[in-house]
């Protein structure tokens, strides 16, 4: 293997590595200008796309160091398609000051999402993760004169770092069990041994790392803050691309690593393995971030709220196992992406205009700017799950895939169904705010949204509208994906 | 051919969006025209196939899922499609006075109508659940934004009723298609469900459905909803909606699970005559002429789930029957109430209506309300009285007891709808009989036609049953469960 060919498989990473650097020196310059860098990064993204699809289709560096497949291709291009969705959310903040470094940081982040897509070996993945992670808690403390933001910042930060050290210390355990660090032979050792204790404390771990990443409950209690107080563009971020490359990731570690220490999570017939503990985390996700949801009067604490439900939701697929759960996942965690990131937009819009993001600043919107409420009502409306939107697909998708894997699993759909219904009552809350309240005074307009904002959203919600109705676009080349 | 009743709403709701505004309630008129013309269309045509259930237009979709894009006519369908084509024509005439955001209100509208052409027509049981979902939103919008009393209430209401009834109606199709692997209707018509899911499914699937068509004791958000919302909105839910419910239940629930019908026929017919009966004593002690109206349509479905629930051909063609007849004659009340009386006099209350011998203000409203009210109390020669004797021939040869109890609930009917007649009109005090009529705005050309197509439709419908009955019964028999 010469490092020229190892350069040319990793020539997407190198890209962004590479951008990232240079935005980073022109932030420095006198030529600190915020249309320079968003440019270049969102060229730098671009190419970077271009690289994943000139890669060949299969390819694995060092015992899965770095693995190239279909599947992690796939989704090394959805990241950088949402952190390239990101880039104009970021231009259209005012709070950002050197906005060289912030988008150097998105796309150091990016460069760990693609580590962690790309990685089957469990060193890298705790190496993309933590570049990941550091990435987000500079990001998400970057607002230097708002509390808020640093609020943010320290808690994700604290969060975050203790989550790791139990992954990592998971991964240590497991590595102890079997000897290897790789998810293949991990799997294939854990086959041909016994079930041990010692062995569920390292699995359950692990997955915490990643329960924290998901903002599942009872590991979400970052989330609420993160996504009040950090900058809009990091908080669509978090909750978008680092979800979408965290469930990738936990996904090849249960199936491939951890597959035959799969368990049950039917009703009556719980069996030890990572299936039951990923099953009570979707349930008590689904409740309590519906039911805390409910109670919010910011909107992004609610988005919050709402994004562990999701959370719960997305794990359903994974619980469910097999290549239909593993697809039914990874379409659910897309298309959540790309509306959070959209409803993330409009709530920047509003914060710019009205000076903030409670309920109450949502008031009248569908008055002063009827694109931004069309689009916040498909956002709204695709997360709570109603047709034609590509929430509707996506959950039938998993809670057909969970009813069809296993009958047992009746509990956890009717438990998500549930939540489902709770949920619709907050989302049209909100819209009942941007469509029949009308603004308590006329505010004076801070900044008039941008047209590549205003692009922005109608982008993101046509592709909410257009993966609902022809929801086989997606599902096709992801199910081609998975072996 | 049918299929483009669909195609054309939908059509219209997005082009009314964005035309100008000068155009919108003519466009929505041409719309809600052509969708009833594409029916009538198909019922004189005797080369159509009204006896089973035959495919109009059948495409992949979600090959992953087995989802097709399937439509499919039997006799059953196209009435139902005719009424919807009717109530929509009329609901767009009764709203012709809207002004403000009137492009949102008839967008919403044809929504509205669109999504139940598709209930109507879908031949595939997801296709079915997405047009059934899609009717929620738009019915919120209309009542949050464009209704009177108590509207954010009556809105939320009634949308989170339909969403539980939803999420019932989920869970039922997961265990069909978990247990068929198939959701093409026909096929599953076939398929031998085993006893034991059909016992627990059929229950939560029909009572899923149930929600929307009023069943007892799940009827409560039919009167605030209706009483809440714009009259347009009234006319669509009685006239429309409700047959979603009833519809999808006879299609989907028992057409699906004969054996699980059997089972539980006897409870719903229970709840089908307790709702027939409770409905009509409550309506007689309402003040307000909307809620009279509002009970009195659970009163009238509460007849179609008892001609279901008999499980003869009499019966349930009978309901179709009700079906219709409802349709038309809930539209007319409600037009009468919310539009000729309600936006000239300012209220509903019967005691101040008694007092304004809207007798001699309003002709035409005093005869309409006198035509709507024979229909409605089942006076021969309109088409309430043929499809509710339909029905009880039905169900005296299945349950001779609950005709007399509904018997003694028709004469509740009779005895609140003279009083909400008497009331509103002819409370004749000898004093003021003579005095001159308030000064009120005439009855306008477009609320005379619409309400002349109403009461065409319930008269020629009463005159010539056979029209109708024709088409329904070879379709009923068809049907799995009555073999």
């Amino acid at each position: 293997m010469s490092y020229l060919e190892l350069l040319k498989l990793a020539s997407p990473e190198t890209v962004v590595v590479v951008t990232a650097l240079a935005v980073l020196a022109i932030g420095l310059t006198k030529l600190n200008s915020k249309t320079i860098c968003s440019f270049m990064t969102a060229a730098g993204l671009a190419i970077a796309a271009v690289a994943v699809l000139m890669l060949p289709r299969h390819a694995t560096l060092f015992g899965g160091m770095l693995v190239i497949s279909p599947l992690n291709s796939l989704f090394k291009i959805i990241c950088l398609a949402l952190a390239f969705v990101t880039v104009p959310v970021a231009a259209s903040e005012i709070s950002l000051r050197n906005s060289g470094e912030f988008l150097a940081m998105l796309l150091l982040g990016t460069v760990g999402l693609m580590l962690l897509v790309g990685a089957e070996e469990l060193l890298t993945i705790f190496i993309g993760l933590e570049l990941l992670g550091l990435s987000l808690y500079v990001m998400a403390a970057f607002d230097k004169i708002d509390i808020r933001s640093a609020e943010a910042g320290l808690k994700y930060f604290l969060f975050g770092s203790t989550a790791s050290a139990f992954t990592l210390f998971g991964i240590s355990l497991i590595y102890g069990m079997t000897g290897a660090t790789a998810l293949a032979s991990i799997g294939q050792k854990l086959a041909a041994s016994n079930f041990e204790p010692l062995l569920a404390v390292g699995v359950v771990m692990t997955l915490i790392g990643f329960a924290f990443k998901i903002a599942a409950a009872p590991f979400h209690l970052w989330a609420p803050d993160a996504y009040q107080g950090a900058p809009i563009p990091s908080a669509a971020f978090i909750a978008s691309a680092s979800k979408v490359a965290s469930f990738v990731v936990l996904g090849k570690i249960v199936f491939v690593g951890f597959g035959p220490f799969h368990g049950s999570s039917a009703w009556h017939a719980m069996l030890a393995g990572w299936s039951p503990a990923l099953a009570a985390l979707a349930a008590l996700s689904i409740l309590l971030g519906n039911f805390v949801a409910l109670a919010q009067t910011n909107v992004r604490r609610l988005l919050a709220y709402s994004a562990v439900a999701h959370g719960g939701y997305t794990l359903l697929g994974l619980v469910a196992g097999g290549r239909d759960g593993f697809a039914a996942t990874l379409f659910y965690t897309t298309i959540y992406a790309v509306t959070l990131v959209g409803a993330f937009a409009v709530t920047g819009i509003v914060r710019r205009e009205t000076g903030g993001d409670d309920l109450q600043n949502f008031a009248g919107l569908a008055a002063r700017s009827p694109l931004a409420a069309a689009c916040m009502s498909i956002f709204m409306l695709s997360l709570a799950g109603l047709p034609p939107l590509a929430g509707f697909f996506g959950k039938f998708y998993l809670f057909s895939v969970a009813f069809r894997a296993d009958r047992g699993l009746l509990w956890l759909v009717i438990v998500a169904l549930f939540g489902s219904f709770v949920s619709l009552y907050y989302y049209l809350i909100v819209l009942k705010f941007v469509f029949i309240e009308s603004a308590p005074e006329p505010r004076s307009s801070l900044a008039s949204p941008r047209f590549v904002t205003n692009a922005t959203i109608a982008v993101l919600a046509a592709a909410v509208l257009f993966f609902g109705l022809l929801p086989q676009t997606l599902t096709a080349r992801i199910i081609a994906t998975l072996p | 051919m049918i299929a483009w009743t669909i195609y054309i709403t939908f059509a219209g709701a997005i082009v009314i969006l964005f035309l100008p505004g000068i155009f919108t309630r003519w466009i929505a008129l041409f719309t809600s025209i052509a969708g009833f013309a594409v029916g009538v269309m198909t019922f004189v045509r005797p080369d159509v196939d009204l006896a089973h259930f035959t495919t109009v237009v059948r495409v992949s979709w979600v090959p992953a899922l087995a989802m097709n894009y399937h439509l499919a006519l039997d006799g059953i369908s196209l009435v139902l499609v005719l009424v919807t084509g009717i109530a929509a024509i009329s609901a767009v005439l009764f709203s012709w006075d809207v002004r403000e955001r009137a492009k949102e209100f008839f967008f919403w509208l044809l929504l509205v109508v669109a999504g139940s052409y598709g209930v109507f027509l879908s031949a595939d049981l997801f296709l079915l659940f997405l047009f059934y979902e899609l009717v929620i939103v738009p019915k919120y919008f209309l009542i949050a934004i464009f209704g009177s009393t108590n509207k954010e209430y009556g809105a939320m209401k009634l949308t989170l009723y339909s969403f539980f009834g939803g999420a019932l109606v989920f869970l039922g199709i997961l265990a069909a298609y978990a247990a068929a692997g198939s959701l093409d209707l026909n096929q599953l018509a076939q398929f031998q469900f085993s006893p034991e899911l059909q016992s627990w499914a059929f229950p939560v699937l029909f009572l899923g459905f149930a929600v929307l068509a009023g069943i007892w004791p799940l009827h409560t958000w039919a009167p605030t909803g209706h009483v809440a919302a714009p009259t347009a909105g009234s006319m669509l839910l009685a006239g429309i909606v409700m047959k979603l419910g009833a519809y999808a239940g006879l299609r989907v629930a028992m057409n699906l699970f004969p054996q699980g019908f059997q089972l539980w026929r006897n409870s719903f017919a229970v709840l089908a005559v307790i709702g027939i009966v409770y409905a009509a004593a409550v309506a007689l002690r309402q003040r307000d002429l909307k809620f009279v109206i509002g009970y009195s349509s659970v009163s009238h479905m509460g007849f179609v789930l008892l001609g279901l629930a008999s499980a003869n051909v009499f019966g349930v063609s009978g309901a179709v029957l009700q079906m219709f007849s409802h349709g038309v004659i809930g539209a007319l009340l409600f037009a009468v109430a919310g539009t000729m009386i309600y936006r000239r006099t300012h209220t509903r209350d019967l005691d101040a209506l008694s007092a304004m011998n809207l007798r001699r203000a309003l002709p035409f409203a005093a005869f309409t309300f006198v035509v709507a009210s024979a229909a409605s109390m089942g006076i021969p020669g309109f088409s309430g009285f043929a499809a509710e004797i339909t029905i009880l021939i039905g169900v005296w040869k299945t349950y001779p007891i609950a005709v007399w109890i509904v018997g003694a609930g028709m004469v509740l009917v009779a005895a609140f709808t003279l009083r909400a007649l008497k009331r509103s009109f002819f409370d004749v005090d000898l004093a003021t009989a003579d005095a001159a009529p308030p000064e009120m705005e005439p009855i306008t050309i477009p609320e005379k036609l619409g309400a002349g197509l109403l009461m065409f439709a319930t008269l020629a419908v009463g005159l010539y049953p056979k029209i109708l009955l024709d088409r329904i019964q070879p379709a009923v028999e068809t049907l799995r469960f009555l073999k």
